[in-house]
């Protein structure tokens, strides 16, 4: 008797913590998920809508494929002077009950090294990794490098 | 007392800065342009660099076309796709007049930008762009003529970097002469806008 119960304790300390309470991934949705694709294998940019339908922020904090070897959080900036650049960011907050937009000319998923030929109407999937450790599987559709973004 | 006398102030500033407003309201009324008229600021365009079938161009292979002068490099994935993006929606609104227009793409970043890579890249934004490339020295002096500004940024190797670079765009009539700027935040509006102006006027000042 008094083992079962020991067992039983073991059993649920072994338990992810993930699995008792809802984790961040859980809360948080994700549209418009779409890739620019550039030719001869150059980086390309995937962007997406994330909205956190939770009662606690939720922390994008990295990402990554099967399809690419590479997977950057970056942010575009544009300061006074109209000089454009790139910076690697290490979070992303998506406020409770709010959204954070991955979107051209701010922050995007840097793509690098493609397995494989990818094409216009394909579609990727980039896992993105949240702080708490929970991960959001996502499909992104792959678009062609003069798409216009979409309003 | 002291009360109402700052009000009086406050309002006499806001009867000034009104009428500062309309009167900038009234110039924009009579400038055609909804683009940065950089007339008389900007010389004319002129360069020697290899284009993207690998032939030897300069300025004077483009007159009779209005061109638009951007810097960027193609391992740039974000804000130079979604510049050449948004000026081919530009060049379609445009419709046949486009054919007198060339979106002239010079590479900042000549070390992994070869007239191949150019060739790829451009073609598949636009058939009316052009990309340009050449020696560091001969690009740098491009970029310095128009003030803009390009820097290398430390990368994670020698074949993985990013580069700043300025983000606006140049427009020069068929006879080369700077007339307008563009920046990114300039919506495809203004920029049909402004080039079917350009193009209905000849393109000549
Ligand atoms: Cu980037």
């Amino acid at each position: 008797m008094k083992m079962q119960y020991l067992s039983v304790l073991l059993l649920m300390s072994l338990l992810p913590v993930a699995n008792l309470q809802a984790s961040q991934a859980d809360h948080v949705t994700a549209t418009h998920a779409w890739i620019r694709l550039l030719p001869a294998n150059l980086p390309a940019s995937g962007y997406v809508m994330l909205q956190n339908m939770g009662t606690s922020t939720a922390v994008l904090v990295s990402a990554h494929s099967t399809t690419y070897a590479s997977v950057m959080l970056h942010e575009s900036t544009t300061g006074s002077g109209g000089m454009s650049s790139m910076n690697a960011v290490g979070k992303l907050a998506i406020p409770a009950q709010g959204k954070a937009e991955l979107a051209p000319a701010g922050y995007h998923l840097m793509l690098e090294h493609a397995s494989h030929m990818i094409k216009a109407g394909d579609t990727v999937g980039i896992t993105l990794d949240f702080a708490d450790g929970s991960q959001l599987p996502v499909q992104f559709l792959v678009r062609p490098a003069n798409a216009a973004d979409p309003n | 007392m002291k009360c109402s006398r700052l009000l009086r102030l406050v309002i006499l500033s806001f009867a000034v800065a009104a009428s500062a407003l309309l009167a900038a309201c009234n110039k924009d009324a009579q400038q055609p342009w909804q683009l940065t008229d950089i007339s008389g600021h900007m010389p004319d365009l002129a360069f020697r660099l290899t284009d993207d079938h690998g032939q030897t161009v300069t300025a004077a292979d483009y007159r009779g076309k209005i061109t638009l002068l951007y810097f960027g490099y193609t391992h740039c994935p974000d804000v130079c796709p979604l510049t050449l993006a948004h000026l081919h929606v530009v060049m379609q609104r445009l419709g046949k007049l486009a054919d007198h227009v060339r979106i002239l793409f010079v590479t900042v970043d000549p070390a992994r930008d070869t007239p191949a890579v150019l060739h790829d890249y451009v073609n598949a934004f636009d058939p009316r762009a052009v990309g340009l490339t050449g020696a560091p020295a001969d690009i740098e002096a491009l970029t310095k003529r128009y003030r803009a500004a390009f820097t290398r940024e430390p990368g994670k190797s020698d074949d993985s970097y990013d580069v700043s670079h300025s983000s606006g765009i140049y427009i020069f009539d068929a006879s080369g002469k700077a007339r307008l700027l563009a920046t990114p935040a300039d919506g495809q509006d203004k920029l049909t806008h402004d080039l079917q102006l350009l193009l209905s006027s000849g393109g000549a000042p």
